[in-house]
């Protein structure tokens, strides 16, 4: 069903999936890749049929890095003007769950990717790096400031410094990773994770999303605050009164997303 | 290819034959890097399903080639560059791998015993830590395996003390699947590995993830590795050739898939 030229995707049971679809370079990024991957996200973002959005990439690796051959001559204002991570800084935007499975490398700009996502599922086997110091430049897709904020800024330095390759041990250490899956099962696992938080009532998930978003960013009493009105906007909802009623009565709830 | 083995690949078993007899199968630099890649050509290969690691002559391996490294070389470094790539490819490799130790195993040749599934000796052959008696401490991860495989007590006494064990002193220990009279040598061994290679490989991995994994996580954890594994074997060919086999009342043949 795929209409994409760098990406591939489809809906099943409620699960908007997504694969990166260049595996012949590892999945490196390049402009077309983000602008496939923004518009999917946005589509399904509004679509009643998807709940949750999963994105891993096709072949041994999540993504080894973004397309080096693409920007290798490109001057300060050359990437001012074209301004591409304003497209990349949408995929932040998404309401709904966005969950990663890292299959082998998540390298530079893959890496990023997968810190853009709110969970991630990886194997024993992966990997994770920022390499971009290796070459003279540094991350430019939010990469220092996802890790940091997940790892602390020693941990954060000590990676984006050497450039080396951080292995799935580590990053479930610290956090980056939810869950290691043996390979074979990745997408399964991931798959049986989604589809139960799909079955989820979705706009409980979606305030949930958003107020643990602003914990990140917002001091504690602001987030609070935001935490409250959510909490308070989900009593106007249908799914409040079912879940309360099916509560007190015993019963399995029927959520509608209303 | 390789400049310090031989490698060979022969229904289904590759054997990889250390190969430097004339200083007892010493390590240099060459022999981890072309250890190294060999189980790693051999794991890559779908067509091998065992590996076999021996020495040529009359020994297994004696250990680092002290000629290869000077006295102010960094050993650390030395391990990280030289040994720790080769151990890792071999814990790994998700095929069985078969120790077949022909003769003495001294120092880092003992380690590379240690590191592979199974130890098949010859009564000819020997273990010995020598490291303690030139001031040194075991390694290429054999202070991780030796406790595992016959517990602290006897680690200890062999890791201190530095004294070398018979092939008999080495199954008393618990070291040894087999040991095989020099007679039936390369009979035994490769009857050993061809047995090894017409099992369900894949199902055998799946039991070096788990065995390897016990050590390192919690009961929960391993649980849930327990349930990845039996799972990824209930989707080979081989777990549906083994029932079809047993509901014909027929002798499975696995294909490693």
């Amino acid at each position: 069903m795929s209409k994409f030229e760098f990406i591939e995707t489809t809906i099943i049971d409620g699960v908007g999936f997504i694969e990166l679809n260049r595996p012949e370079v590892l999945n490196a990024i390049n402009r077309g890749m983000v602008s496939e991957l923004v518009s999917t996200m946005k589509e399904f973002d509004r679509d009643d049929h998807v709940k949750v959005i999963v994105l891993t990439g096709k072949g041994r690796a999540f993504a080894a890095g973004a397309d080096i051959d693409e920007m290798a001559q490109d001057s300060p204002i050359d990437l001012e003007l074209l301004d591409q991570f304003a497209e990349w800084d949408q995929m932040l935007q998404v309401k709904k769950p966005v969950i990663g499975a890292v299959n082998g490398f998540a390298l530079g700009g893959g890496f990023e990717l997968a810190l853009s996502c709110d969970m991630l599922f990886a194997t024993e086997t992966s990997q994770f790096g920022f390499p971009e110091v290796n070459l003279g430049v540094m991350p430019g897709a939010g990469g220092t400031q996802h890790l940091t904020k997940i790892m602390g800024k020693k941990k954060a330095l000590e990676w984006l410094w050497t450039g080396e390759k951080m292995s799935a041990d580590e990053a479930i250490h610290y956090g980056i990773v939810n869950r290691l899956i043996a390979p074979e099962l990745l997408i399964e696992e991931t798959m049986k994770f989604a589809k139960k938080v799909a079955k989820q009532p979705p706009l409980a998930v979606r305030l949930i999303k958003e107020s643990v978003d602003k914990a990140v960013d917002y001091p504690l009493d602001e987030g609070m605050k935001f935490e409250r009105k959510n909490f308070y906007l989900l009593f106007s909802s249908e799914d409040q009164t079912e879940g309360m009623n099916a509560f007190i009565e015993k019963r399995k709830p029927q959520f509608k997303g209303k | 290819m390789y400049e310090t083995i031989l490698y060979n690949v022969d229904q289904g078993v590759a054997t990889i034959t250390l190969n430097r007899p004339d200083s007892l199968n010493a390590f240099t630099k060459q022999l981890n890097d072309d250890v190294r890649k060999a189980v790693k050509q051999a794991s890559g290969d779908s067509d091998v399903r065992c590996i076999v690691i021996t020495g040529a002559g009359r020994a297994f391996c004696s250990g680092q080639d002290l000629k290869d490294v000077g006295e102010s070389a960094d050993f650390g470094e030395v391990l990280r560059n030289n040994y720790h790539p080769m151990v890792r490819e071999i814990e790994r490799c998700e095929k069985p791998v078969i120790a077949a130790v022909n003769g003495v195993a001294a120092g880092a040749g003992f380690s590379l015993a240690l590191a592979c599934d199974f130890r098949i000796a010859s009564e000819k052959s020997s273990f010995i830590q020598a490291f303690i008696h030139i001031g040194l401490v075991p390694d290429a991860a054999n202070l991780y395996y030796l406790p595992k495989l016959i517990g602290e007590a006897k680690t200890m006494e062999l890791a201190v003390l530095g004294d070398k064990i018979s092939a008999e002193t080495a199954q008393q220990y618990g070291l040894l699947t087999k040991l095989v009279s020099s007679d039936n040598w390369e009979d035994e061994v490769n009857a050993f590995a061809g047995r090894l290679a017409a099992m369900p490989t894949k199902a055998i991995g799946l039991i070096k993830r788990s065995i390897k994994a016990s050590w390192n996580i919690t009961f929960d954890e391993y649980l849930e590795k327990e349930a990845y594994g039996q799972r990824i074997a209930g989707l080979t060919d081989d777990f549906e050739e083994g029932v079809q086999a047993f509901i014909d009342k027929r002798k499975p043949a696995f294909q490693g898939k």
